[in-house]
């Protein structure tokens, strides 16, 4: 079994049903019939780019190209982990500590696979390594955003009980506890929820993809696996590193807490004057 | 005895654009071990301002002293331990009562009027002044050596408010304790102070106890 190749008339089908939804959109006046049809030309036009990119990387294998890519697949993510933020730290730390902690788990638990688990010849084969490392980072970037936006929320919400810990002599670590604990677990959810349901609920898109390319089921299967426990790991440790550092940020030496180092993330949509009374 | 010297002490948090919170001048004075000092003047002068600044949880400039040690000495949780705010509003982090008090035995519980079965309560069914009152005791239970309180009666009926005032008379007596007590309520200030302070443009200024001039400007 080898695999069907599509042509633009089987995309342009499946792009109608997009334009279709759009239409339904806004004859409900939902309000999202643009947004669907930007983000489905994006979609289009980013992973044909990635496909001329990686067909060029495939064919001049060299460690220094796909450590070029990998650095802009991180850069890129690490600017979605800051915009989803709806409170953000003022200064590098606000692009730095969501993009650092994807930086130290992506990479490390990539390059653990590589050169241990999968044994790739050599080692950095873009055709192992830039796929491996789109889904770690997908997925890490997720964990991140939602532990760094629940750490920096709930500290807003509950200050005033964080400074009455403090009040009462209690160390900024103990002061935040509760909350990075939360955090953390927030981050790590839905890897946990994912590796449930796979195989019962949901066929894991990775396993798919190798399934309709002809690859033997049992050996999609254990791919899957070994991704899914990748995932995890770069996922858990990177929102521990990012919540941990988050966290820290957010007192100073003198175990003080230091709102005054969020930003309003959103910008506040100012009502329009009226010409008319 | 156990003094509370202020040298200098100015908050200089800042608000989102960078701009310092407080333009008062900064302060000096001292209180004395079972002294008591209150402190008036108008809303956003800078009163509340003025003891984060004492319990170092905004960032500031100065230097405390406490009994000849300086603030900047000790860890900031020691000196907060030792010199102890409690805010207007109260604030927990847990449901329950007993562990804001670590399990162990709440001190002065009669005293404020209550009884050992409200401990079981959970906090949200507590009003605003059994809160408050709690959060007194909360932070007598740790044994501070000095005290910086701010409005600690507001959300008090009359019987609450004398408890509350004749308790930390005692305490501030017993344990030779410095105490700040900021107050609207100039009758409140006669009653528990020492001696008064007041924010006025942003200076502190002490209003002399048999100057009526002065003792009129203030309840004016």
């Amino acid at each position: 079994m080898s695999l069907i190749a599509l042509n633009h008339v089987d995309l342009g089908l499946a792009a109608i049903l997009v334009l279709l939804l759009a239409g339904l959109s806004y004859v409900l006046s939902l309000g999202i019939g643009n947004s669907l049809l930007i983000a489905g030309a994006r979609t289009t036009v980013q992973l044909l780019l990635i496909g001329l990119v990686l067909k060029a990387l495939f064919s001049n294998v060299h460690l220094a190209w796909v450590t070029g890519l990998a650095l802009i697949m991180l850069l890129a993510a690490g600017r979605e982990v800051m915009v989803r933020q709806k409170r953000r730290f003022t200064g590098v730390w606000g692009y730095g500590l969501g993009t650092l902690s994807m930086f130290v788990s992506s990479f490390a638990v990539t390059v653990l696979a590589l050169t241990v688990i999968v044994k790739p010849e050599p080692w950095y084969a873009p055709q192992y390594a830039i796929p491996l490392l789109g889904m770690l980072l997908g997925n890490t970037m997720n964990g991140i955003s939602l532990g760094l936006d629940r750490l920096k929320d709930a500290a807003w919400q509950k200050r005033n009980a964080i400074e009455a810990r403090l009040c009462m002599g209690e160390e900024w670590r103990w002061a935040i506890a509760d909350i990075r604990r939360d955090s953390m677990r927030v981050g790590m959810i839905p890897m946990v929820n994912a590796m449930a349901a796979a195989g019962i609920v949901s066929l894991p898109g990775m396993m798919t993809g190798q399934i309709l390319a002809g690859a033997p089921p049992l050996e999609a299967v254990k791919y899957q696996i070994l991704v899914m426990f990748l995932i995890t790991a770069g996922t858990g440790f990177g929102t521990v590193a990012a919540v941990s550092l988050g966290a820290r940020r957010l007192f100073d030496e003198r175990h003080r807490l230091r709102l005054d180092r969020l930003r309003t993330g959103r910008k506040r949509r100012r009502p329009r004057k009226k010409t008319r009374g | 005895m156990t003094a509370l010297r202020l040298v200098d002490i100015r908050n200089d948090a800042v608000n989102e654009n960078g701009e310092r919170v407080v333009t008062a001048d900064p302060v000096n004075f001292t209180v004395a071990g079972g002294e008591c000092i209150g402190v008036s003047g108008a809303s956003g002068t800078g009163k509340t301002l003025l003891l984060r600044a004492i319990a170092d949880l905004d960032p500031n400039s100065g230097e405390v002293y406490l009994d000849g040690t300086a603030r900047s000495q000790i860890s900031a949780p020691e000196w907060r331990a030792r010199v102890a705010y409690v805010p207007a509003e109260s604030a927990w982090w847990d449901e329950r009562l007993s562990p804001h008090f670590h399990g162990r035995r709440v001190k002065h519980l009669q005293r404020l009027g209550f009884d050992s079965r409200i401990l079981s309560a959970p906090i949200s069914r507590l009003s605003t002044g059994e809160r408050q009152r709690f959060a007194i005791l909360r932070t007598l239970n740790a044994t501070p050596a000095a005290l910086l309180l701010d409005e600690p009666t507001a959300s008090l009926d009359s019987t609450n408010r004398e408890r509350v005032e004749r308790l930390i008379k005692d305490y501030s007596k017993t344990h030779d304790a410095p105490v700040i007590w900021i107050s609207h309520d100039t009758r409140q200030i006669r009653r528990v102070a020492d001696r008064h302070l007041r924010f006025h443009k942003g200076r502190l200024r002490e209003v002399l106890r048999r100057s009526r001039k002065t003792a009129k400007d203030v309840s004016a």
